[in-house]
């Protein structure tokens, strides 16, 4: 395969990104994809009582995660981080025993809802339901690296609708006072549910960052080159001790809020399909040919093996066990507390 | 030994307790220059400096969720609400999170923190400086919610907090702070949460209260005593885990029970205790149970006659207690 550091179409070279990070990216967002169209399937065969879907987010998702340092930096996601969560270390395997609920769900053991992400050993902070709250969480831990003199760098990521929660504000706040080593990611696909962000946002994302003391960055969510380019400043900056930062992606979802939600109530069919012309996989895919990075063929092998992978893990993680009801009483607390 | 009132003691207990452990630290509104504004963490921020002792935004809801950010990295937060009545802002984090992340992520995360809140009436703190709130709290599984009504509880009870590893809520009554004082020894010790205090033995009726209001009873019962009226004061002390054996031995002796709480009646704290009575020993008893408690009104008015209209006082505690004696 060609060498594309010579081609006058390179941006990934002067970003410090090797030809196997890219190769690597694009396999993660391959992974999430397809992981999406088995969930959306098994939700339509009524294997699966919910979904979130990624798809239309794996450009900003892989590019900003891929600025962070895994095995030391910490990660605390949002539930449609589908593919953030396959690059802090989950197996499409994790994935589909967290859709099933299985036993050995590894964010929750099947007591949450699907995408409520969580893992000590992989640094990803467990999230709930309620939107934004992750956001105060990783400026705890932000500060706490701080204290302790550590540089690892904490990243945060909710959509445009988290950014009106007062915890979000805080997170802003406290992370531009304290100079937290922050890094608050803001995928922007312009709706929450069903509304629009010229009703979720006065002035823009972005813009929000100048009042709380800090950069404030916007670009092309479904470039993933420019995710992580935006991103990799902040986190270079938090790392290096000068403070926290924000970074609004902006982007689109391919599907509904989750699977029960019918988008066809707010979003213009037109519309959908402009944005999925806008698809990041195969804008990925163009800049990879354009650098001689893969063709054709490399394209088909890639694709295969990432719907085999997928296809495979799921079946195992619909063969696996339910968690047994005798545990429900499990981790209420340390020791268990009876009440009579 | 020495003798300390309430909020004394929660000061140097605090104190040491940072002395001891670089990774306890307070954070909280006012709680830095100003040493907090009832004075708990007077004199920290010399002793410990910016990094460990830290003023917050005026913002209840950064507070917890900043707190149990620490809690998740290996820190042991202690987290001040200025007034409990102002812990709302942070109730979704404190319930929501804090209180089930360990079940939520089937212990693989823990939130070890404490959140101090001085709380309750007397006070002339109107609706919004009087709330009692363990009730919501408790309500949570998840939570553990404590009420140290004495010096030495105070001391033994926050301790315990800080080595507990779930999030704890610390409540402190705040007419106790000056008015209760008592012998606190100097050395380290714990006192376990879920173990009610038998402080008053008697054989005619048990009573079950907690915080400022179990001293009231207390008064009360002292006085019926002169009238060979023995009445049994039990402090509850922690109101989950709650311990109804205590409670349910003693009421098995004298065969009638008095529950006392100062929130409102309906759904209080009291009410929990009053139906464990009623689920577990209803034959054991010769009278209904008895539950005196704050009036179903929105909170405490500021007015001193409506003050105390709203408070349960130690006349009309040693009236009820006089009539259950007699039933």
């Amino acid at each position: 395969m060609a060498n594309g550091n010579g081609s006058s179409n390179d941006r990934h070279t002067e970003l410090g990104l090797k030809e196997e990070d890219l190769v690597e990216m694009y396999r993660f967002m391959l992974l999430a994809r397809y992981c999406d169209e088995r969930q959306w399937g098994l939700n339509r065969q009524g294997k699966a009582p919910f979904v979130v879907p990624v798809s239309g987010h794996e450009a900003a998702q892989v590019g900003s995660a891929w600025a962070f340092e895994r095995g030391k930096d910490v990660f605390c996601p949002y539930y449609r981080d589908l593919a953030l969560t396959l690059v802090a270390g989950f197996s499409p395997k994790d994935v589909f025993l967290g859709l099933f609920g299985k036993k050995d769900d590894p964010s929750s053991g099947g007591r949450q809802m699907p995408a409520h992400w969580g893992a000590r050993d992989r640094n990803i902070i467990t999230g709930s339901s309620p939107i934004a709250t992750q956001c105060l969480h990783a400026a705890g831990i932000a500060l706490s690296k701080k204290l302790k003199r550590s540089d690892a760098v904490v990243g945060t990521w909710c959509g445009e609708g988290g950014t009106s929660e007062a915890d979000w504000h805080g997170a802003m706040n406290f992370s531009g006072i304290h100079k937290l080593p922050l890094v608050l990611v803001v995928e922007n696909n312009q709706y929450a549910i069903s509304v629009h962000v010229s009703k979720q946002v006065a002035g823009s994302v972005h813009g929000r960052a100048a009042g709380y003391g800090m950069p404030g960055a916007v670009g092309d969510g479904n470039d993933v080159l420019e995710s992580y380019k935006l991103t990799k400043e902040a986190v270079d900056r938090a790392r290096a001790g000068e403070g926290a930062s924000l970074v609004e992606l902006l982007t689109y979802r391919h599907y509904s809020h989750t699977s029960d939600d019918d988008d066809r109530t707010y979003r213009k069919k037109e519309e959908v399909e402009e944005w999925k012309r806008k698809d990041p996989i195969p804008r990925f895919e163009e800049y990879l040919r354009s650098v001689d990075l893969i063709d054709d063929a490399k394209i088909q092998e890639m694709r295969d093996d990432a719907k085999t992978t997928v296809d495979e893990q799921a079946k195992e993680a619909e063969q696996a066990d339910f968690p047994d009801p005798s545990t429900g009483y499990d981790n209420v607390y340390a020791e268990r507390v009876e009440v009579r | 030994m020495s003798e300390k009132n309430l909020v004394q003691t929660v000061h140097d207990t605090l104190f040491d307790e940072m002395k001891r452990d670089d990774r306890v630290l307070v954070l909280g509104e006012d709680v830095g220059a100003r040493g907090g504004v009832f004075r708990v963490t007077m004199g920290f921020l010399d002793e410990f400096g910016e990094d460990r002792v830290i003023d917050t935004p005026l913002d209840e809801c950064l507070i917890a969720g900043v707190a149990i950010g620490l809690a998740i990295d290996g820190m042991r937060p202690v987290a001040e609400m200025q007034f409990a009545d102002f812990s709302f802002p942070g109730f979704n984090q404190i319930v929501q999170e804090a209180a089930r992340i360990r079940y939520r992520s089937n212990g693989d995360f823990s939130v070890p923190m404490v959140i101090r809140a001085p709380y309750g009436g007397g006070v002339h703190g109107a609706l919004y400086h009087s709330q009692s709130v363990e009730a919501f709290y408790a309500h949570v599984p998840g939570l553990k919610v404590v009420v140290p009504s004495t010096p030495y509880d105070a001391k033994g009870m926050l301790i315990q907090a800080l080595e507990d590893p779930d999030p704890v809520i610390y409540l402190e009554h705040k007419k106790t702070y000056r008015l209760i004082k008592g012998e606190v020894p100097d050395e380290r010790y714990t006192v376990p949460f879920g173990k009610a205090e038998l402080r008053r033995p008697g054989s005619d009726l048990t009573v079950i209260s907690y915080g400022l209001m179990h001293h009231l009873c207390v008064e009360a019962a002292d006085r019926l005593s002169g009238d060979g009226i023995e009445v049994e004061v039990i402090d509850l002390r922690s109101i989950f885990p709650l311990d109804i054996d205590t409670v349910l031995e003693s009421v098995g002796r004298t065969n009638k029970a008095m529950v006392v709480y100062e929130d409102n009646k309906f759904l209080g704290a009291g009410a929990e205790v009053a139906a464990q009575i009623a689920e577990h020993a209803m034959f054991e008893l010769d009278a209904p149970i008895k539950r005196i408690a704050g009036p179903h009104v929105p909170a405490m008015p500021y007015a001193p006659t409506l003050e105390h209209w709203f408070m349960p006082s130690v006349d009309s505690l040693e009236q009820e207690m006089r009539k259950l004696a007699d039933y």
